[in-house]
């Protein structure tokens, strides 16, 4: 019975391992245009979205983030574990941000 | 509460500065020496028991409105360190709090701090901001709370019991690499107010970030503090004191000692120990021993500090 259990989970596992693979975090943040914030780093560090696209940053660190253009176009408030911030993107440009607690946290948001 | 006394552990404490090429102590026990106690230690006569005046107690990073699960009741370890200053054996003329005394500059986690803070049986509680407490930039409710006494600039200075006390800011410019800065203006106005000095006058300095440099992958360091030692480097006697880190660690410099004290909410790890500096979850009976405050006494000659770090448990 044990044994079954096993060779039955192996594909499935592999199949997930597939699919994670081929949708790593770079192409699935793309899609949504999230950006996580995760051990001290933007995932992913460069986004390029639409005109007019919402990017969502989310923050999964237990250390508050915060998320602030070098230009002064958006910033956002201190993001605790498991907050959120948003920001429409509404003219193509490149658009820089850091965490200003922790600058050496960086990423881009290239729209087009 | 545990107080790290110099005597158990100073030939320790000896060895790894005579071991820290790098010329950074991690001291992960034991008290703390100005140089001249060092001296002392090691001839093997000198006794901390009475070394001095009761000055002031260095509390920090309260981060109130924490709530993870490195620890799920900061207000909780507030208190007990409250009690832990207020029943001190030598009662301080005044407190300092390094900084990162909310943990999101929220105005209620202000008023909770403020509300926590005024059971503190002294009559002066002094405050550098952190960056926690300026998450906003400019750092709208601190300094609705606390500029008065630097004229909204953050950075200010006072003399007790003939110490000379400077107030410094370096969370509020920081640089591309992450380090902390002080920047020209609040460095013009050290200089002007250590300038008239006599240089025998001891001098203490504190300010939220380290303001050496730690770990610089990390941001722990402040990127122009070598300017602010060029004007400390004269006196006879300095003690530069910060939080930020969460963590003691220490290093002497010439007439310079440096010195971070622990957090009243959560360790975090050694510099490089992990993918950044966030929180560190430990046991809940480890908790309090890896929290507390130091205690700082002034020797009536030659002026010089003695610091003891006091943990919760």
């Amino acid at each position: 019975m044990t044994r079954d259990l096993r060779h039955r989970r192996i594909p499935i596992a592999l199949s997930g391992a597939l699919l994670f693979a081929m949708a790593g975090p770079a192409t699935w943040g793309a899609e949504t245009n999230t950006i996580i914030v995760k051990n001290f780093m933007f995932s992913p560090m460069s986004l390029t979205v639409p005109v007019g696209a919402t990017v969502t940053w989310k923050n999964l660190d237990g250390e508050p983030h915060t998320v602030v253009n070098d230009q002064g176009l958006f910033r956002s408030g201190g993001l605790d574990q498991n907050d959120s911030f948003s920001f429409k993107f509404d003219s193509p440009g490149t658009y820089r941000f850091i965490c200003s607690i922790h600058p050496t946290m960086m990423g881009t948001i290239v729209v087009k | 509460m545990s107080s790290e006394s110099i005597n158990p552990t100073r030939r320790g404490a000896l060895k790894c500065l005579a071991a820290g090429s790098a010329g950074t102590l991690f001291a992960l026990s034991g008290g703390v020496f100005t140089p001249i106690n060092l001296a002392m230690a090691a001839a093997g006569d000198y006794r901390v028991a009475n070394a001095g005046t009761p000055l002031f107690v260095q509390i920090s990073d309260s981060h109130i409105g924490f709530k993870a699960d490195a620890n799920p009741d900061v207000s909780g370890t507030v208190k007990r360190t409250i009690d832990l200053v207020n029943n001190l054996p030598d009662r301080p003329a005044f407190i300092v709090h390094t900084g990162d005394i909310t943990h999101l500059s929220k105005p209620e986690e202000f008023d909770l701090a403020a509300q926590l803070f005024s059971s503190l049986k002294a009559t002066e509680l002094h405050a550098v901001p952190g960056e926690h407490d300026v998450i906003d930039g400019p750092g709208k409710e601190y300094f609705a709370r606390f500029g008065r006494l630097s004229d909204n600039r953050g950075y200010y200075s006072f003399d007790h019991n003939g110490v000379h006390f400077v107030a410094l800011v370096n969370v509020m410019n920081f640089k591309a690499n992450g380090l902390g800065a002080l920047g020209d203006d609040q460095l013009a106005w050290l200089e002007n107010d250590l300038h008239a000095r006599s240089s025998s006058t001891p001098i203490a300095v504190f300010a939220h970030m380290p303001l050496w440099s730690v770990y610089e992958p990390w941001g722990w360091g402040t990127g122009d503090a070598d300017r602010a030692m060029a004007s400390l480097r004269r006196f006879g006697s300095v003690t530069v004191m910060n939080g930020h880190i969460h963590q003691i660690v220490q290093k002497i410099e010439g007439n310079i000692t440096f010195h971070t004290a622990r957090s009243m909410a959560y360790p975090q790890p050694t510099g490089g120990n992990g993918p950044g500096p966030g929180p560190l979850k430990v046991s809940p009976d480890l908790l309090p021993k890896m929290l507390g405050v130091t205690s700082v006494k002034v020797a009536r000659s030659p002026g010089m500090f003695a610091l003891d770090d006091i943990s919760l448990a």
